[in-house]
């Protein structure tokens, strides 16, 4: 705080010195607010309008988005793009896939993440500070691709499902998080349960998870998105198409022009106008459930970024 | 309880800092990690000596300075701004939709890229022309690899990264701004000394952690978003690393070149974090 009344001291005099040479205050002001308008409306068409432009394209004619006819609002609205796309089995599986890493994978993650996270928050843990310098520091170094691509695959987790969970079981940066969480609840409180009589897991269980919910949620929908957008693993361990998750396949149609959810019952000189469309609808589709939750869940979205803050 | 995330991380994370050995080794696959001949720093002579070398190594640090001089100060300004909104219904509904496209899919973002810059039906393209412009080939001409790289960077995530800032301005104590109105003073003239000294701290650290992780680029949008047409902009260590170690299966080689990579962002961070502590007594340890 010494430095801030140094710097408002410093304000007042360059204040007096310059204010002469200013322009009106009240119209600098109304300048001022048009700047922040315009930059706050040009950041809002930003992020939305190629969104807004996926959304148009998906359900329109597709010779019309051949033509480069849409900008805004679908032309010739149509749904025939989500009916061919919706017919290709491969979407299917890779969607059923995702779904299932993510489910399982974040109910793996968050129960490994308690679990490591509640002894290194109590101080009565003997080992506490060489397991949080033992965790910590794979944060900043690691054996890299390599010597882990290795690993793994001699462990046989090649084209094998639980490749896309066991690996990442544990993030440490959100053990960290999750154990700054653990360590606010007042020592008292844990006492008075082992007064009572409960035995360590009734108090992990019972009491100290219930008492970080809010952060526990956070954590969840990070590891959620996560493992919803996950590729690399995939690109690494998975070849077998019965296991690919979602991205796998969009990376095929979206950039590298793969043709397998066109389906084969296209007239030739329609190809190169569906095949545009298909990605578009592919987009919508595979982005859906997160554009769906994401207005809802904002806030805790939002939270994630302050908890992570906090502990610095 | 503990016993299972202590074999966790032995496993996973302190195994494969045990195979970091093939970098000094001739690994044949199939022969065992800790077996195969001594070969010294032979993978490191190869790589220096090789044109790639200076090439990956540029290009992992140009892209990383780029995205720091233009994107860092991206979410500062976008948080002065978003803070200085009066109608809160308004600026929730900007502050969520600015937060959004960090949550998308790298692919997605990437296909995104592909669609939009498409030399034939791209939005891009077609804007381009129908102002009577000449069709530019974004995606396999190399001088434009480093601009859409960061500028996509930069609309995905600028967002997202006011957040911290945005919470920093709301958190300064208002009756700062009350003697400064009194004292009539200018709205352009309250940011400039009062609002942006007072998150002076938070974006020094911010700045300096980001500095810290140069040596630093992801694999995954760069693996998405090349193509060998634009590898001499393109190619950074760490998709060098996965072409010749895994997909070339050239183990050692791979490794060495990772394992150098890992020492310097290491150290990088590492002496990042002493500058924070020292300017600002913040720092992650």
């Amino acid at each position: 705080m010494k430095l801030n009344t140094g710097i408002k001291q410093n304000t007042d005099a360059n204040v007096a010195l310059k204010q002469k040479r200013d322009m009106n205050p009240i119209d600098s002001d109304k300048l001022f607010y048009a700047i922040v308008y315009l930059v706050a409306i040009i950041g809002f068409i930003i992020t939305l309008y190629p969104f807004i432009y996926i959304l148009a394209v998906s359900f329109s004619n597709s010779h019309s988005v051949y033509r480069g006819e849409v900008f805004l609002w679908p032309v010739n609205p149509t749904i025939a793009g989500y009916r061919q796309v919706f017919k290709q089995k491969g979407l299917w599986t890779a969607y059923g896939n995702t779904i299932f890493y993510t489910v399982v994978g974040t109910i793996f993650n968050m129960a490994a993440t308690t679990i490591a996270a509640y002894p290194l928050s109590r101080r009565q843990f003997f080992v506490r500070r060489f397991f949080n310098f033992f965790i910590a520091f794979t944060m900043y170094f690691s054996g890299g691709l390599i010597p882990t691509y290795l690993l793994i695959t001699n462990l046989g987790f090649y084209n094998s499902r639980w490749v896309m969970i066991i690996p990442s079981l544990l993030s440490t940066y959100n053990v960290m998080v999750c154990r700054s969480a653990f360590s606010n609840i007042p020592d008292e409180v844990i006492e008075s349960a082992e007064i009572e009589g409960a035995n360590d897991w009734q108090i992990f269980y019972s009491i100290a998870v219930r008492l970080i919910t809010p952060t526990l949620a956070v954590l969840t929908l990070y590891y959620a998105v996560g493992h919803w957008n996950n590729f690399f693993t995939a690109l690494l361990y998975l070849s077998d198409n019965r296991l690919i998750p979602i991205q796998v396949l969009l990376r095929r149609v979206l950039i590298q022009s793969s043709s397998e959810l066109m389906g084969g019952d296209i007239a030739s000189d329609d190809k190169a106008a569906v095949s545009i469309q298909i990605r578009y609808v592919t987009i919508v589709i595979a982005t859906l459930p997160i554009l769906a939750i994401y207005p809802f869940l904002q806030k805790y979205f939002v939270r994630g970024i302050m908890l992570g803050a906090v502990k610095g | 309880m503990f016993l299972p995330i202590f074999v966790y991380y032995v496993i996973f994370r302190y195994v494969p800092m045990t195979g970091l050995i093939i970098a000094f080794k001739d690994f044949k696959p199939g022969g065992g990690i800790y077996h195969g001949k001594w070969v010294g720093l032979k993978w490191f002579i190869q790589f220096f000596e090789s044109p790639y070398a200076y090439r990956v190594i540029r290009n992992t640090v140009l892209i990383s300075l780029y995205s720091l001089i233009f994107g860092f100060p991206v979410p500062i300004f976008f948080a002065i701004c978003i803070t200085e909104i009066k109608n809160m219904k308004f600026r929730r509904i900007v502050q969520t939709a600015s937060y959004l496209p960090h949550f998308i899919s790298t692919v997605v973002v990437v296909g995104m890229i592909h669609m939009f810059f498409s030399m034939s039906n791209g939005i891009v393209n077609t804007i381009i022309a129908k102002l009577g412009g000449e069709s530019i080939n974004f995606l396999i001409n190399p001088k434009w690899f480093r601009t859409l790289y960061v500028g996509s960077g930069i609309w995905q995530h600028f967002g997202f990264n006011s957040i911290i800032y945005i919470a920093t301005i709301t958190g300064i104590d208002p009756s700062m701004y009350e003697v400064a109105k009194i004292d009539g003073i200018t709205k352009f003239k309250e940011v400039i000394y009062i609002t942006i000294p007072l998150i002076a701290p938070t974006i020094i650290i911010l700045f300096i952690l980001q500095l810290g992780n140069i040596m630093n680029v992801g694999f995954e949008k760069v693996f998405l978003m090349y193509s060998p047409a634009i590898y001499e902009t393109a190619d950074v260590i760490s998709t060098y690393v996965y072409r010749k170690g895994i997909e070339g299966s050239s183990y050692s080689f791979g490794t060495a070149i990772g394992f150098f990579n890992s020492v310097i962002n290491f150290a990088f961070v590492y002496i990042a974090n002493r500058i924070s502590r020292a300017i600002t007594q913040t720092s992650l340890w």
